[in-house]
């Protein structure tokens, strides 16, 4: 079968053979390892890990995307908080009646806001299976609809990038309305609980993290399967090529939607991971500068490996963890930086440096590339 | 009553119901048939009148001056561009003129374009593997398996365009000349019924000429091939019948010999190189 495919892969495997290990050191670590031991890793850095992960997720969806189909979506933040916000909304349910104005139904937003009934949309989400479902479908459909609008009329490159950008841009704006429902600038946040384990706890933290890691894994091996498939080098195809894709009786339309859905629901899954951990979302995840730095990420990491994304998206938020920490007004331009030499004297990414490149992996050098450094 | 007793036959499907995807019909002879196409870009008429007609199994060369429309009747041929007025027929059961690109290359047209494009960041092998006709809608690419057969008739493909050692090789790496057998190669996996070969020879080596002539001439017969070329000794090498274009729409029509004894056609186009 073709996501099975990727397991007889040697890449695949030392990935799977790395994150794994890495899961294993340090829950072992977090747990055995006495609190005043210097060896000991603290539950805050398990959930930093954690959100890494969900970083890491959605740069392998944009990789998926723009590394072998092509498509720059600056854009992929929607698809991330989507999937968060209907992660939110199954938190903000379970809150149940110990929210500060002890409604048993109402979120304290919409109490605050004089609502008397929940909105329809919001219906369903205290079951957890829906809102999983959800995680899935809404930023699926979104990405449907859009992708179907857009690659029907063969809107790429450049075009496509503002479109994604406007799309995401759009969103926040909606989001941050109090009448969309979705509790305006301040989010979804004060959550206690996920499906019946205390959000608080170390044990649910770590348990998050090991959720996420293991989603990063599924997530890559999808993402490998299809990139090694036949359709897969139709993707390569449609990037380079797409009127000779064409001509070859391929529907280019349809391969970049299926693809682009794919992904968006992979950056949902991966936006639902992240919103418990940090313990709030709001519309600021759907700020364009978010999605940017998201391709930068992918960037830094190599482009079209997949596990250049994952390098690119925990170094760099490392990185920014660190750097906030000791100047926090010099990231944006300590990012940029890091950009500007990573284009100059390694347009193949990290990736590029430490492992010899993939033969179909190797990012072309179509405009597009270029196209980001501008 | 034959009539009647055909129509009460439930065994079979009415022509007009039966999906466009059935197979070629040229038992009423030409493979392709142009007639009185028009198209204009901004008021100018690119093609003009054009009534062409192509036999099953034939090979035709096409020439004219720059500008005569000759990638335009190309364009017009595989859907990318729609002619004003005019018919356009595959067989005498395919209406070219309702269909779109991807339907047209799956009934079997085949196009190298001018400027050859592989895909570079794929092997020759893979090159081929996309192009063989297969089902190519999106799940059934997903979960495609490479099978014996296939990597038969790839194989025998990269014989034929002579590419067997470099099956591996990036596309990328290609020669010029190699690429543009690659091309054919790749329009070859398709089983198409018509190549329409847009200037294969240009920009290739004499050596490289001579294998690309074998290899057109090779073809037909088995395929119906359409060569648009600029080389006038190689359309002389391949040629059985030759038609030459000018303003968009047919000069003359006949052997090599034949047509470059028109009056006309020297006087526009072979006037200039004589």
């Amino acid at each position: 079968m073709w996501f099975t495919r990727p397991l007889q892969e040697r890449s695949t495997r030392i990935f799977l053979g790395v994150l794994f290990a890495a899961l294993a050191i340090v829950s072992v670590l977090h747990v055995l390892m006495p609190q005043d031991s210097a060896l000991y890793v603290s539950s805050y850095t398990v959930t930093l890990l954690g959100k890494y992960l969900c970083y890491a997720l959605l740069a392998v969806a944009v990789d998926l995307v723009w590394g072998y189909l092509g498509i720059l979506s600056l854009g992929h933040g929607a698809f991330f908080a989507l999937g968060g916000y209907a992660m939110g909304m199954y938190l903000m349910r379970q809150i149940g009646d110990r929210g500060v104005y002890g409604d048993p139904v109402l979120p304290d937003f919409m109490v605050f806001l004089n609502w008397h009934e929940l909105p329809w949309y919001w219906l369903g989400f205290d079951m957890a299976w829906f809102a999983f479902i959800m995680v899935l479908l809404a930023p699926g459909l979104l990405a449907l609809v859009f992708g179907f609008l857009a690659f029907r009329s063969r809107v790429t490159g450049v075009y496509l990038s503002i479109i994604t950008q406007a799309l995401t841009f759009a969103l926040m704006l909606a989001f941050f309305r109090n009448e969309m429902g979705f509790g305006g600038n301040n989010g979804l946040t004060d959550f206690k609980d996920i499906l019946g384990f205390d959000l608080r706890t170390d044990a649910t933290r770590l348990g998050l993290f090991i959720a996420t890691g293991i989603a990063l894994a599924i997530g890559y091996v999808i993402c490998r399967g299809i990139v090694t498939s036949k359709l897969g080098r139709v993707s390569i195809a449609c990037r380079d090529a797409e009127a000779r894709t064409r001509f070859l009786g391929y529907r280019v339309e349809r391969v970049q939607l299926f693809v682009f859905v794919v992904s968006a629901m992979l950056a949902g899954v991966a936006g639902a991971l992240y919103v418990p951990q940090v313990g709030i979302i709001n519309p600021g995840e759907f700020s364009p500068l978010f999605s940017i730095e998201v391709v930068v990420w992918v960037a830094l990491g190599g482009r079209a490996t997949l596990y250049g994304a994952v390098i690119g998206a925990i170094l760099v938020n490392y990185g920014k963890t660190v750097f906030t920490g000791i100047m926090p007004d010099a990231w944006l331009f300590a990012l940029g930086g890091l950009f500007v030499l990573v284009t100059v004297f390694l347009p193949k990414g990290i990736a590029g440096l430490v492992f010899k490149p993939g033969k179909a992996g190797g990012p072309s050098n179509t405009p597009s590339a270029q196209e980001t450094a501008a | 009553m034959s009539f009647l007793q055909e129509m009460t036959n439930r065994d079979r499907v009415f022509e007009f119901l039966a999906p466009a995807k059935s197979p070629v019909d040229v038992r009423h002879g030409p493979i392709l048939y142009l007639e009185d196409v028009n198209v204009s870009f901004d008021g100018f008429k690119a093609i003009n009148n054009l009534n062409l007609t192509i036999d099953d199994g034939e090979l035709r060369c096409i020439i004219g001056p720059n500008g005569a429309g000759k990638t335009t009747m190309m364009d017009i041929i595989t859907g990318k561009t729609r002619p004003d007025s005019g018919s356009v027929w595959f067989g005498s059961r395919h209406n070219l003129l309702t269909l779109n690109e991807p339907d047209i290359a799956s009934l079997g047209i085949g196009r190298k374009f001018q400027k050859p494009t592989v895909f570079e960041a794929l092997t020759v092998f893979e090159n081929l593997e996309l192009a063989m006709a297969a089902d190519k809608r999106v799940f059934p690419t997903l979960t495609a398996l490479m099978t014996p057969e296939y990597r038969e008739r790839i194989d025998e493909v990269l014989e034929m365009i002579g590419l067997k050692e470099l099956r591996q090789a990036l596309a990328g790496i290609l020669s010029h000349g190699q690429k543009q057998w690659l091309e054919i190669g790749m329009l070859l996996m398709q089983k198409p019924r018509l190549l329409l070969v847009d200037e294969p020879v240009a920009g290739m080596t004499e050596q490289e000429m001579e294998r690309t002539a074998e290899l057109l001439t090779g073809l037909a017969g088995k395929q119906s091939v359409v060569v648009v070329e600029h080389d006038m000794g190689f359309v002389r090498s391949i040629a059985r019948k030759v038609t030459v274009l000018h303003q968009g729409s047919v000069l003359a029509e006949g052997t090599m010999d034949e047509v470059s004894g028109d009056p006309e056609v020297i006087k526009v186009y072979l006037g200039e190189e004589a």
